[in-house]
């Protein structure tokens, strides 16, 4: 992880720099480790609990690791009221976790997130990059088997 | 030159649902026939009618393609080799009337709107700066360079009468002439304060352009779609505000939620750079200018202009308290800064070249041009529109957006998002505008505009908006965070039954006070749904608090399932999906569903085969004994 680290944290980083550096690192990591925070600090030059400060700040940082497969439910306001709510349940269900929460054995993490910007397809999930729009409960249970079957093959 | 050329949308919305692979399949299928040197087949951004994508598009004819599949496109192709039209399956179908219409011109969701920020949006490649230049592209920046001073161009937006299409409508021609004016006092200061330390050999710009492209709103997507649609038109927008108030220096703040939007963005900058229309001397003229994309990490805050400058800056975006000197004043590293959201920016190039008076032809007395929304929910037709200001609520929910489908009646139009407000159908002839929108309790907000029909609780959906805006306040006033908390903890309690005939004057309080006590506009606007809603919906507040019933059946603590008798054929189906076990019977013996175990999660419902449709939902809580009698 050091290795990683030097490369894309700058050794003088620039005070205004701080979030696109952090950027860099989740994108990397898939989170925000503690040392990569301590090595951010002492290369902008900004203090250790401000860095943090600006970290937690923003919904895009986390600081625990994701699992592999990135579930994340439009909590827009197009999906709400086309039945948002009752995906993320039956997404729950079928994951078995809540949201925010990873499934143990790291394959899955489960987000709410506000809005994916794709109203014309509510109601809508993105599993890593991919949408599944018009979604109805009875297909949950298809995109995650699929999937599974898919990654064992 | 080609004689066809289909358009393949590559939006976000048909992006998700295979474009990429329709566009490679159709572009094989057309070579695979030997016409491939009389049609093109072109990427286009958003054409805006998402919910019908995968969408294509066969000019010069404008036969518009719905929901097209891989497996489609060899009709397609054979359709453009016979020179016959596209199947019928595919062509798009009036939801109310059921009428086939294969000509987007006579779509009344595109027929009705007047497009002009996104003209090119759905035409044009957005990743091929010659196919912006064909348009017209770049021409208002030569224009402005070589025929025009800062001093005109900025009369000649104000004349235009634009108004901020972020949602704030402040005029952007005075917003511009003030950055200019403190440009210039901050270049002069600084080449005094220059000449005292000289030698430092330190040269900060002395103003920056900053486009406001974090679209946060839930349920918008207007700016997303001008992004990835056509992003010269943004940078062209950019750099003529740059020329116009002094600045060298401009940024993008984009959400980091778009990557198609961003990637499409840096494709843009790097071929204007190219062709010399960012960078040193552009257009060979004594300017320079050049942007820089910065992706925004999900605060819902950087909207607000201080608040985006701290995170432009590295820092939390937190709005500077009050009295807080404007951002055109003293903005990103405490230099005078123009912000202006895409939509704006993306304006500027029809006034520049068809001119203020055109603009200005356009729209209202006080609201000038068309307005972009995002028109999604319970309509018919959803998708990306661009009206003239004001045009009746009514005709864009019922003529654009097609009504309400499933015989389902209309209830209220959001607009503005979180900050914005419910209007019921006795506002529908409301006239789109920034100041009748505000005037009805609503705003124009950054153009969501959410239909809801009969089956949307308000009450549920005014918590909804406030469980959003309580988690994006960013903590400074604690009447916003703490009274939106205890808003939230209020309504809460009404959609779980346990509302108090207080409740709805202690919300109307609560509201208000938070408006007067927050520093920016969030909490200004963060109590508009729910007292939006209390004011034009308070029976169904009511309903909630004295009947214990939710109307609209969406509340689960005030609703109940149950099996029609008369209805029921005792197949079982209901009674094995039950997660709960909570439904008796057998075969041949009538199911019935036991209260006191339901969950009321609607398993049942939606596993009653049609045929039968023997199970319901009802407002109000039954309980066992009433059932059985």
């Amino acid at each position: 992880m050091e290795d990683r680290l030097t490369e894309i944290v700058p050794s003088r980083g620039r005070k205004g720099d701080l979030i696109p550096i952090l950027q860099r690192i989740q994108a990397e990591f898939g989170y925000l480790p503690e040392e990569a925070i301590v090595k951010v600090a002492e290369s902008t030059g900004v203090a250790e609990s401000r860095v943090f400060g600006v970290a937690s700040f923003y919904a895009q940082f986390r600081f625990t690791p994701m699992g592999r497969n990135r579930v994340m439910v439009c909590r827009g306001t197009a999906c709400h009221v086309k039945g948002a709510p009752r995906i993320l349940e039956e997404i729950e269900k079928v994951l078995k976790i809540k949201e925010g929460e990873t499934t143990k054995d790291l394959e899955y993490t489960l987000e709410s997130v506000a809005c994916i910007g794709c109203c014309g397809l509510a109601p809508c999930i993105m599993v890593n990059k991919e949408v599944h729009g018009r979604l109805t409960t009875k297909e949950i249970s298809d995109i995650f088997t699929t999937r599974g079957e898919c990654d064992a093959g | 030159m080609p004689d066809k050329t289909v358009l393949v949308c590559q939006g976000t919305g048909c992006v998700s649902a295979g474009a990429e692979q329709i566009h490679i399949s159709l572009e094989r299928e057309i070579a695979e026939l030997g016409l491939g040197g009389d049609v093109q087949v072109k990427r286009t951004g958003c054409h805006g009618f998402c919910q019908q994508g995968p969408l294509a598009v066969v000019e010069p004819e404008g036969i518009f393609c719905t929901r097209v599949k891989v497996e489609d496109t060899p009709d397609i192709a054979q359709s453009l080799l016979s020179q016959k039209k596209p199947p019928e399956r595919l062509f798009y179908r009036d939801p109310l009337t059921g009428k086939v219409i294969p000509h987007y011109r006579d779509i009344t969701f595109y027929s009705r709107q007047q497009r002009t920020v996104l003209k090119n949006c759905g035409y044009i490649d957005p990743e091929e700066i010659d196919d912006y230049l064909a348009v017209g592209g770049y021409e208002a920046l030569r224009k402005t360079l070589l025929e025009m001073s800062p001093e005109q161009v900025i009369d000649t937006v104000k004349r235009s009468g634009l108004r901020g299409l972020g949602g704030g409508g402040f005029p952007t021609g005075r917003k511009w002439e003030s950055c200019r004016r403190a440009s210039q006092e901050s270049r002069v200061e600084s080449r005094e304060s220059g000449r005292k330390t000289l030698g430092s050999g330190l040269q900060t710009p002395d103003s920056y352009v900053v486009c406001n492209a974090d679209e946060g709103d839930p349920g918008a997507f207007q700016d997303r779609s001008v992004l990835e649609g056509d992003p010269h038109s943004v940078l062209e927008g950019m750099i003529i505000a740059g020329y116009a108030v002094g600045a060298r220096v401009g940024y993008i703040y984009v959400r980091a939620e778009y990557p198609l939007a961003v990637k499409r963005l840096e494709i843009a900058i790097a071929q204007a750079r190219e062709k010399g229309f960012l960078g040193k001397n552009i257009l060979g003229n004594d300017f320079d200018f050049d942007i820089e994309i910065f992706q925004g990490a999900g605060a819902f805050v950087c909207g607000e202009s201080t608040a985006l400058v701290l995170s432009l800056e590295g820092k939390r975006g937190m709005p500077k308290p009050l009295p807080r000197p404007r951002t055109t004043q003293v903005g990103l590293w405490d230099k005078p800064t123009l912000l202006n959201n895409v939509k704006t920016f993306a304006s500027i190039r029809w006034i520049i070249t068809r001119g203020a008076d055109w603009f200005a032809g356009r729209g209202t007395k006080k609201s000038k041009g068309t307005a972009i929304f995002s028109l999604t929910g319970k309509t018919a037709n959803c998708g990306l529109i661009e009206v003239p200001m004001g045009i009746s609520l009514r005709e864009i929910v019922f003529d654009i957006g097609g009504g309400i489908p499933g015989g389902k009646a209309f209830k209220a139009v959001q607009t503005g998002g979180p900050s914005g407000g419910c209007l019921p159908a006795e506002l529908l002839d409301t006239p789109v505008d920034f100041d009748s929108l505000t005037d009805a309790g609503a705003m124009m907000g950054s153009g969501g505009m959410v239909v809801v029909d009969e089956d949307t609780c308000m009450v549920d959906l005014a918590r909804y908006f406030l469980d959003f805006t309580q988690k994006e306040s960013c903590g400074q006033c604690s009447l916003c965070v703490l009274g939106t908390l205890q808003m939230l903890n209020i309504l809460n309690s009404i959609t779980c039954g346990r509302g108090r005939p207080e409740d709805i004057d202690l919300l109307i309080e609560l509201g208000e006070a938070i408006k007067m006590g927050s520093i920016c506009g969030l909490g200004q606007t963060a109590p508009n749904p729910v007292l939006t809603t209390v004011r034009y919906f308070r029976e169904e507040y009511e309903a909630h608090i004295y009947e214990r019933k939710c109307p609209a059946r969406v509340c689960k603590d005030l609703i109940s399932y149950r099996i029609l008798p008369d209805k029921c054929k005792a197949c079982m189906i209901c009674l094995r999906g039950c997660p709960v076990e909570a439904i008796t019977g057998g075969k041949k013996q009538i199911h019935m569903i036991d209260q006191d175990k339901c969950t009321r999660c609607g398993v049942c419902l939606d596993v009653c085969p049609e045929r039968f449709s023997a199970v319901e939902c009802i407002p109000g809580r039954l309980d066992n004994t009433l059932h059985s009698a």
